[in-house]
């Protein structure tokens, strides 16, 4: 059994436009000590589904399962769900500028979260053990450091900090929310490198959301292709990049740079609306090979291989001929 | 920090001494007849020019004016035209009287306006909210004197007839002559001002808490495993009482030059009351002490905010 296992995940939020649709029927698994990440354009659903499972989601109507070491997340209650929160789940976010206190010292904001689930621990090996995270991240001189203020971090440094909060008391799973959008490229490796460096030695799942293949393809052990809120395509790494199936992962690979320099290839048009959706696949109104089947009647998530599912009527000899 | 202390304390003399030529220039624009007053209905010319010279009122404006100056720089405000008393004196009984209804309100009107506020934030749009922005609301336009005549009529009046003496009607007796008879006098007028202020810091804390509740950090704190009180307290509202500090700087540096309305409904002899009768009398002398002190009040209000900032927030400095 997978450690997360979530099943037909619908989050919609109630508007005075009407019903926004957020994620339509979501359903993946995470293997213990495995990285998924969760790929998609702004609005697709990603991060909603996460800090739904997660229960900071406020306001939503919300069905399906997400079985978190055999605890459903989606009807645990909140104590059940603040307990695996920073305990057993740990999260970082997009961005790291604004997602520690302003106010705090960073040393008293992982010593904070530490004591909150180890009421045992004293004051001091909880400020001993802050230090310890603080080194296992690349901050030179974590001692003296430990005292200072967010503000007096750069960018990337910030987000080292947030893994060590975030690792501090050795989660199962770790969501990273766009962990590395907000930051320079270079810094974005070193990000990703202590990310990596830290599941090895902890063994820790990731639920890895970003809309940059660039870093799926470094860290990626299984990818969900996500599209206005529902799974387009689903595969273990390699095949997403070498024998997808779905026209958006497509799209979404030829829309990513080369060094041979070719120019992109943007995907026309917008998502759709989450209030009004079409009838038929989501896609259809952008797919360039899209024809009649696509606009009246949605594909489901069908098997096309070994752990490779996809979400479109094309065959899936046709398919592969379009992407060689 | 140091030099922006002195920086500031400059700026702030600056100002006291404007505002010190302002009163002057004010009160001898208006016809002033305090000579007259104090001689009586029959009093000769001469006896007039003679009180007119013992106070000083004979010599030009500008040399009346150096003489003050002269005097206030070395801590003499000077003496009250009819009792000859210094104005240092009269402001010293005064203000502890004013600080009492000042401070005490002020503690009132801080819990039950940050409390209301954080309610009506947590629980935006809810039964809670509207009956707390419609509470607010009300005694924000509520006229203050009004608010304390009422509280007189119902709480002292009809109280007392009934046979319940609980409330004084006014007046004022000092801590030290009994800490349960000087709070008896002053909770009335403590209501009175409380509520009205309240109304402010209730949507001044409502406001700030919502913007920081929507900030990135109070969802990390969230995804933390902290408990949500925690949440609110020590991650929300440790932000969102940067405006409330403020504000409550520049009200309270108002009040403790006076609180005028209050003191008159209430009959207490604080600074606003003591005020209000020296400009019906003309007594210049009292009315330029007063009003150079609540000035000089809101000065170090407004520069006491600017210390609490850096202490409040790390990323603030001095300078």
């Amino acid at each position: 059994m997978a450690l997360l296992e979530v099943r037909d995940l619908k989050v919609s939020f109630d508007t005075p436009d009407g019903a926004v649709r957020a994620v339509r029927g979501l359903s993946f698994d995470v293997e213990a000590g495995q990285t998924l990440a969760v790929v998609g354009e702004s609005g697709s659903g990603k991060s909603v589904s996460t800090q739904t499972i997660t229960g900071l989601t406020r306001g939503a109507t919300v069905s399906g399962t997400a079985y978190f070491d055999g605890t459903d997340l989606i009807t645990a209650d909140q104590s059940t769900l603040r307990h695996l929160r920073g305990a057993r789940i740990g999260m970082i976010f997009q961005d790291p500028l604004s997602s520690l206190h302003p106010h705090y010292r960073i040393g008293w904001q992982i010593v904070e979260m530490i004591r909150a689930h180890d009421s045992v621990i004293s004051k001091k090996d909880a400020r001993k053990r802050a230090a310890e995270l603080l080194t296992l991240v690349g901050i030179p001189r974590a001692t003296e450091r430990i005292d200072d203020y967010p503000h007096q971090f750069s960018g990337g440094m910030r987000q080292r900090v947030m893994i060590a909060m975030a690792m501090a008391l050795d989660p199962a799973l770790l969501i990273a929310d766009e962990p590395t959008t907000a930051l320079d490229v270079t810094v974005q490796a070193q990000v990703l490198n202590v990310m990596r460096r830290l599941q090895q030695q902890f063994g820790t799942a990731i639920v890895l959301i970003t809309h940059d293949l660039g870093v799926v393809a470094e860290m990626a052990d299984e990818v969900v292709v996500m599209y206005a809120g529902t799974v387009m395509e689903r595969a273990p790494r390699r095949d997403i990049f070498y024998r997808n199936h779905h026209p958006y992962t497509q799209g979404l690979l030829a829309s990513l740079p080369t060094r041979s320099g070719e120019r992109l290839t943007p995907i026309a048009g917008s998502p759709p609306s989450l209030i009004s959706l079409p009838k038929g696949c989501p896609f259809a109104s952008r797919c360039p090979h899209v024809f009649d089947k696509c606009r009246t009647e949605a594909p489901p998530l069908a098997d096309i291989g070994p752990r490779h599912q996809s979400a479109c009527w094309l065959p899936v000899q046709a398919s592969e001929a379009i992407a060689s | 920090m140091l030099r922006f202390l002195l920086r500031r304390l400059g700026h702030g003399i600056l100002v006291l001494w404007l505002i010190s030529m302002a009163i002057f220039a004010l009160f001898f624009v208006a016809p002033s007849n305090v000579a007259q007053t104090l001689a009586g209905r029959q009093a000769t010319p001469e006896t007039i020019a003679l009180i007119q010279h013992r106070l000083g009122l004979d010599l030009p404006v500008w040399k009346q004016y150096l003489n003050f100056v002269t005097n206030a720089v070395q801590g003499n405000l000077g003496y009250d035209y009819y009792h000859q008393v210094p104005v240092t004196t009269i402001i010293g009984q005064a203000l502890p009287i004013t600080l009492s209804l000042a401070l005490g309100a002020a503690v009132l009107w801080l819990i039950l306006g940050v409390t209301n506020g954080v309610i009506s934030a947590v629980h935006p749009r809810s039964l809670a909210d509207r009956g707390l922005t419609l509470f607010a609301l009300f005694f924000y336009s509520f006229p203050s004197f009004l608010l304390g005549l009422l509280l007189l009529y119902f709480l002292y009046f009809k109280l007392t007839l009934a046979g319940f003496d609980w409330f004084p009607a006014g007046g004022y007796t000092a801590f030290s002559d009994g800490p349960g008879a000087w709070f008896q006098h002053l909770v009335l007028p403590w209501i009175a001002l409380a509520l009205l202020l309240a109304a402010t810091y209730t949507r001044l804390t409502r406001g700030s808490m919502l913007d920081v509740l929507g900030e990135d950090y109070i969802r990390t704190a969230r995804s933390k495993g902290i408990r949500e009180s925690r949440v609110v307290v020590r991650h929300g509202l440790r932000s969102a009482l940067t405006p409330v500090v403020t504000q409550f700087g520049i009200d309270l540096g108002q009040l403790v030059g006076g609180v005028v309305v209050t003191e008159t409904v209430f009959s207490l002899p604080g600074l606003g009351k003591t005020v209000v009768t020296a400009i019906n009398q003309q007594d210049l002398p009292v009315i330029i002490g007063i009003v150079l002190f609540a000035s000089a009040a809101v000065v170090v209000a407004n520069i006491l905010v600017d210390v609490a900032y850096a202490f409040l927030d790390p990323r603030v400095r001095l300078h």
